[in-house]
């Protein structure tokens, strides 16, 4: 295997975009990263696309060449990979092992979701399907009852709080408010955290992610030919993928997600380093729960820490550990398809010392979690500039 | 041991849901350690359960299983 680079980076904004439809919005992503990357389209030799529903929200299925063709991308493999909310960070773990073995060169990985076109009720039955349909959603679940399930034995187990959930929502927020492509750039306060209008209890309104159209892409090259391309490339040091039950009445314990331990024990193995040294992170805060699960599953802090570790302010942009300096799923937004390519453009950003209001003053070491469904699926990625 | 009885494993109130359940808000789901071993996603009928309390099934509906709390 050979050592592969990030080369280039793309993104929309995101947010309700109506009269964009899912190409166009992809299509800008990949314009602006081959653009970035300085490579033309006909130096790409493979696309991967990363999206969740599209038929369902568009109607449109077909979608890889429908949309490597528009970027001008003619004749190579064009591939879609649906793995729910990690569909991008599955496309982009299989373009990295394309690159990686020497099958590809140049890699084009554009993810993208345009979920506006439909009604919420409507929205949130698509995203159902990303649950087991014959058991927990029909017998009434959603996906933000899931997570609310899993918040409940979390607190039952580890006494984890209200005000534990509240603060990942204040930090993203207050995060998401710097950045000009976040969809929700407002500061909201602990006591509007606390009392949001309540969705599936404990979780509130401001526990859960938005419903958001927009694209995010990376360009992909052999590390030894980054250099003909940028100045300022970025390495994989460890990527990768780890799978595990659809349904959460299956899993033995839904305080911790197996597929996130996996992932991240061979992207640590992968990359030589440990949870201490990641000096900033981009996590899956699908919803509230979901970021405090993920910091104690990285090993940022022992089970039933996540909560105070928010609290103490350790994932603060100004913390020792800042976590989703981008304002995360929450704030950014969550076009599904788009968030694992989202979150390695976002820490690209802070790599490069580009990512403006937001940046950080540590960032040669950065890791990216990007999770399916209630953890069937997960990509874990650690990037580096050392 | 019975598949009828078990342990509420967790429980959320659901007040946003999908048009098909949208008649039903708010309604409790929960996850039951069924006493048979296993557990099952189910609809909680009549008082609120929390973690612990012993439930019992009552119906099963096109397949889904309704609980309700026991003593």
């Amino acid at each position: 295997m050979r050592p592969v680079a990030v080369i280039g980076i793309g993104k929309t904004p995101f947010g309700a975009f109506h009269g964009r439809d899912l190409r166009s919005l992809a299509v800008e992503a990949g314009e602006k990263c081959l653009k970035n990357g300085h490579t033309t389209p006909s130096q790409v030799d493979a696309f991967f696309l990363g999206n969740f529903a599209g038929p369902s929200f568009t109607g449109q299925n077909h979608l890889a060449p429908y949309v490597s063709t528009a970027l001008g991308i003619q004749g190579v493999p064009a591939t879609r990979v649906e793995a729910a909310c990690a569909s991008s960070g599955s496309a982009f773990f299989h373009a990295y092992a394309g690159v990686a073995s020497g099958v590809y060169d140049l890699v084009l990985v554009v993810g993208v979701e345009k979920m506006t076109s439909q009604p919420t009720p409507r929205v949130t039955e698509i995203l159902a399907g990303a649950g087991d349909c014959a058991g927990e959603i029909k017998a009434g679940s959603t996906f933000a009852s899931l997570f609310a399930m899993i918040a409940r034995r979390h607190m039952y187990q580890f006494g984890t709080t209200r005000e534990h959930l509240a603060a990942v929502a204040v930090k993203n927020h207050a995060n998401g408010a710097l950045n000009p492509d976040a969809q929700m750039r407002k500061v909201i306060t602990m006591e509007q955290a606390m009392a949001g209008k309540p969705i599936a209890d404990p979780l509130n309104l401001y526990d859960c992610s938005l419903i958001s159209d927009g694209a995010a892409a990376v360009l992909l090259a052999p590390a030894e030919r980054a250099g003909e391309f940028t100045d300022k490339p970025v390495r994989i040091l460890g990527v990768a993928q780890a799978s595990d039950f659809v349904a959460l009445d299956q899993k033995p314990d839904i305080t911790t997600f197996p597929s996130v331990r996996l992932a991240s024990a061979k992207a640590y193995r992968m990359a030589g380093v440990g949870p201490a040294d990641i000096q900033l992170a981009e996590l899956h805060d699908c919803f509230t729960i979901a970021e405090i699960i993920a910091i104690e599953d990285l090993g940022f802090a022992p089970r039933g820490g996540g909560g105070p570790f928010t609290l103490a302010g350790h994932s603060a942009r100004t913390g020792d550990k800042p976590i989703n300096t981008s304002g995360g799923l929450k704030s950014k937004g969550h076009p599904v398809g788009a968030t694992g390519v989202a979150q390695i453009c976002d820490l690209v950003l802070q790599m490069r010392c580009e990512a403006g209001e937001r940046q950080v003053p540590r960032h040669s070491l950065g890791l990216a979690q990007n999770l399916g469904g209630s953890g069937a699926t997960c990509v874990v990625t650690i990037l580096g500039t050392v | 041991m019975s598949d009828a009885t078990g342990t509420i494993y967790t429980e959320t109130v659901i007040y946003s849901t999908t048009e098909a359940f949208a008649a039903d808000v708010p309604y409790q789901t929960a996850i039951v350690s069924l006493d048979a071993g296993g557990r099952v996603t189910g609809r909680i009928l009549g008082e609120r359960v929390s973690i612990d309390d012993r439930v019992a099934r009552v119906e099963i509906r096109d397949g889904v299983p309704f609980f309700r709390k026991i003593a």
